[in-house]
């Protein structure tokens, strides 16, 4: 393994982190957006907003990490990234705009019209983010963004089969994950309907993705047959991997086995994202942009990965601390 | 320069409002984050040591407007990134290995920023009580560690160190470490950091003096007004020594951008520094001159030579009358704040209180904004007097953009979206401040 592909695997951990945690936050979002009324939606309400409102920051963090890795480590992968795909992760920027400030206005809000209006726009930027960043994986899993200084073609670089399909099946994983965990959260905070109803949006969003995935089989088939050698070659084991879980989790819920459950959505999502890696390597922009290409000065390679190494000496216990804080429900204050 | 192909690029004002405009918004909270944690920390602390009500109250209320405007910074914070790439990606496509470093670093700061606000918001009555206080120390030394790392990469577009181009027009012999101690970040990140002391200070301690001025002249009042404003005062002469050392640094590094703080056409020895005024053709117009000032100002020393805007080729000029003018302003409001700070140390020795003028509450009601003036004018000066490069004397900001169509949407939409911000800012701030006070200290006249 170079030092290139240790920056490259280590900013993969981190957009697999991104995904499982604030996958779920926005995830969340989304069960928000469908709570119904507001007497019938008080309840979910409550178990999302005590569930996400001590973490999410910290959960959004991951993104910063996969953005200042990708242009450290790879500057020359970054630019094109960045320009050719600026319309979606535009409209990505403004949705963590909305999300973020939206939920934390809400919290602060007292009064019902201000809780509504706070609310929709929170639970709307949930899905707009997802779907947007799902939308630009697909942009450069199926090869759309050219290596170089020429932007590529910013319309069809996201308004394409693939980015659809990765923008829906963020917003379909991103629901699955946070379901999954919220019902494990009911269960821990003792809110047996809660239990069931996010029980029953778990089974629901895992066969929807199901049905996606199915569908996204035929989609990358035709408008991606590089990725889809790339899935169904290298990646194929993580694929399998990924089936394989989300069924398991499947039979988890419906045995009420909550905490397993969460882990095997959430490694149903990181073989997925690991099957697309696997699939795309040694390339970082298909066709024409290798890891190795795309790789900033040897220096900072080094030092990308000492700081990275150092930087965990810290963070990893103060991340261990609010997680211990968090499912022992210490973090329940008013905020 | 070689290796670099010219953009076309209809849209580079728009670009290059779109950044100012979200730098010039996120600066705000960021230097809110610095150092309101530390307020919060410290008004904790005197509640707990003494049982004060009133400390421990006025702890929780600020921690409450730190809450928000921490989530609203941390996504402004977030669109920069974005932003970094969006509209200079060859910026970034050239140089992003070079200055990425610091960015790398300010990442950790960033999540232990965001774990600790979280473990401090919700764990209010939950954790013990000294362990809660410990937990609200690394959010303010994280936030400072931040800025830190970001000013270091902000130095590095005003003082490139730490690679070579090559012969060939590449860059070469990346030296990260190197890029990020550049000369220039030193200066630069304390009068940011003292900056953020000064703002937040200053503007926690507004509501109180806006409320002393509705006749409401409680301990609660003069507390909430007096510790961060102790605090911007302690910062404000400080913040004398360290703009001067900026100052300094400038003249050495970056002539063109002190020849336009002070709108000096001529390189001249023993130059003046103007008050106010105007600068038009070549030369500054209705300012009260004041002999070798800026040579004093710039190398301590009455004779020395100051390097004038001719020795520049014109399109390489930044535009004079902006960064003169915000200069002055920032020089202006930073004087004000040491009188005001002098005015408090006067009132305190004689009486151990606030100084009893009716002026003083309204003066403190200003401070606030004007704090925020500074700042943007301080931020103005270093980077329009940077123009026209977005890397001194490497690249220029018009072949760093991105050659994208369209761009002015994205800014449009942003614009949209931060004048909704913030006016919903202020008012769900308006209402937090506006929450009943605890029934002990609720019942005042």
């Amino acid at each position: 393994m170079t030092l290139a592909d240790a920056c490259a695997a280590v900013m993969f951990v981190a957009i697999a982190v991104y995904a499982l945690l604030a996958g779920a936050d926005f995830g969340a979002g989304f069960w928000d957006l469908v709570a119904g009324g507001a007497e019938r939606g008080r309840a979910p309400r409550a178990l999302i907003e005590e569930s996400i409102a001590p973490v999410w920051e910290a959960n959004h963090v991951w993104l910063i990490f996969v953005l200042v890795t990708l242009w450290t480590a790879f500057p020359t992968a970054f630019a094109p990234i960045m320009s050719t795909l600026y319309i979606p992760l535009t409209l990505a920027a403004i949705g963590i705009i909305l999300r973020g400030s939206a939920f934390a206005f809400r919290k602060a809000s007292e009064t019902l019209p201000l809780r509504r209006l706070f609310g929709v726009t929170f639970a709307f930027s949930s899905v707009l983010t997802p779907f947007m960043l799902g939308a630009v994986v697909g942009g450069i899993a199926s090869g759309r963004v050219p290596a170089g200084e020429q932007t590529g073609d910013v319309l069809g670089s996201w308004l394409n089969l693939t980015s659809v399909l990765g923008g829906v099946m963020a917003v379909v994983v991103c629901a699955f994950l946070a379901a999954v965990y919220l019902t494990a959260d009911a269960e821990r905070r003792d809110r047996p309907e809660m239990v069931r109803a996010f029980r029953r949006r778990a089974i629901g969003s895992a066969l929807v993705a199901g049905v996606v995935a199915l569908a996204g089989v035929a989609v990358l088939n035709h408008d991606a047959p590089d990725l889809f050698h790339g899935l169904t070659h290298r990646g194929a084991p993580l694929i399998v991997l990924a089936a394989g879980a989300g069924v398991a989790t499947l039979v988890l819920l419906g045995r009420s086995e909550y905490a397993l459950a969460r882990l095997s959505a959430a490694l149903a999502v990181v073989a997925v994202l690991f099957g697309w890696a696997a699939g795309q390597y040694p390339y970082m922009l298909e066709p024409g942009l290798r890891i190795s290409d795309a790789a900033g000065a040897h220096a900072t390679l080094v030092a990308i990965l000492v700081v990275l190494g150092a930087g965990a000496v810290v963070l990893v216990p103060a991340l261990v601390w609010l997680f211990v804080l968090m499912q022992r429900g210490t973090l329940a204050g008013e905020g | 320069m070689h290796g670099v192909l010219a953009v076309d690029q209809p849209d580079l004002f728009y670009a290059r409002q779109q950044m100012a405009f979200s730098l010039g918004a996120h600066i705000i909270l960021a230097c809110v984050g610095m150092s309101v944690p530390f307020l919060v920390v410290l008004a904790e602390w005197k509640g707990q040591r003494t049982g004060d009500l009133v400390y421990a109250t006025l702890a929780r209320r600020w921690a409450k407007a730190m809450g928000v405007l921490f989530a609203v910074g941390a996504v402004s914070g977030t669109i920069l990134s974005f932003e970094f790439g969006i509209l200079w990606p060859r910026w970034m496509g050239r140089f992003g290995d070079v200055m990425g470093l610091p960015f790398a670093i300010e990442g950790f700061a960033f999540f232990l920023e965001a774990i600790f606000i979280g473990i401090y918001l919700y764990g209010w009555d939950r954790l013990p009580p000294r362990v809660h206080l410990w937990a609200g120390v690394p959010i303010g030394i994280a936030g400072v560690a931040s800025a830190f790392f970001v000013v270091a990469a902000n130095g590095w577009m005003n003082d490139p160190t730490g690679f070579t181009i090559d012969p060939s027009g590449n860059v070469a012999r990346v030296s990260p470490w190197g890029a990020m101690f550049n000369s220039a970040l030193w200066p630069e990140a304390i009068h940011m950091i003292l900056a953020a002391f000064i703002v937040g200070g200053c503007l926690v301690a507004m509501p109180y003096g806006w409320a002393m001025l509705r006749g409401r002249r409680t301990r609660y009042e003069r507390v909430g007004l007096l510790l961060p404003l102790t605090v911007a005062m302690i910062a404000a002469p400080l913040q004398l020594l360290a703009g001067d050392w900026a100052a300094r640094h400038v003249a050495r590094h970056q002539p063109a951008k002190l020849a336009a703080m002070e709108g000096l056409y001529e390189t001249t020895k023993g130059a003046p520094y103007h008050l106010g005024g105007i600068y038009v053709d070549n030369e500054v117009k209705g300012g009260v001159p004041i002999p070798d000032l800026l040579s004093i100002l710039a190398f301590h020393d009455p004779n020395a030579v100051v390097t004038g805007l001719a020795a520049v080729p014109p399109g390489d000029r930044p535009p004079v009358n902006v960064v003169r003018t915000a200069f002055q302003l920032m020089v202006a409001i930073g004087t004000a704040m040491l009188g005001l700070g002098l005015w408090m140390l006067l009132a305190w020795r004689k009486r151990r209180t606030i100084p009893r003028s009716r002026w003083f509450p309204r003066v403190v009601v200003v401070a606030g904004p004007a704090s925020v003036v500074a700042l943007e004018c301080g931020w103005i000066t270093t980077e329009v007097g940077r123009q026209p490069w977005i890397v001194w004397q490497v690249m220029r900001v018009r072949d760093a953009v991105t050659d994208a169509p369209n761009i002015r949407f994205g800014y449009y939409l942003l614009l949209a979206v931060y004048a909704v911000m913030a006016v919903f800012t202020m008012i769900v701030l308006r209402r937090l401040m506006r929450v009943p006070l605890p029934d002990e200290l609720g019942e005042r006249a």
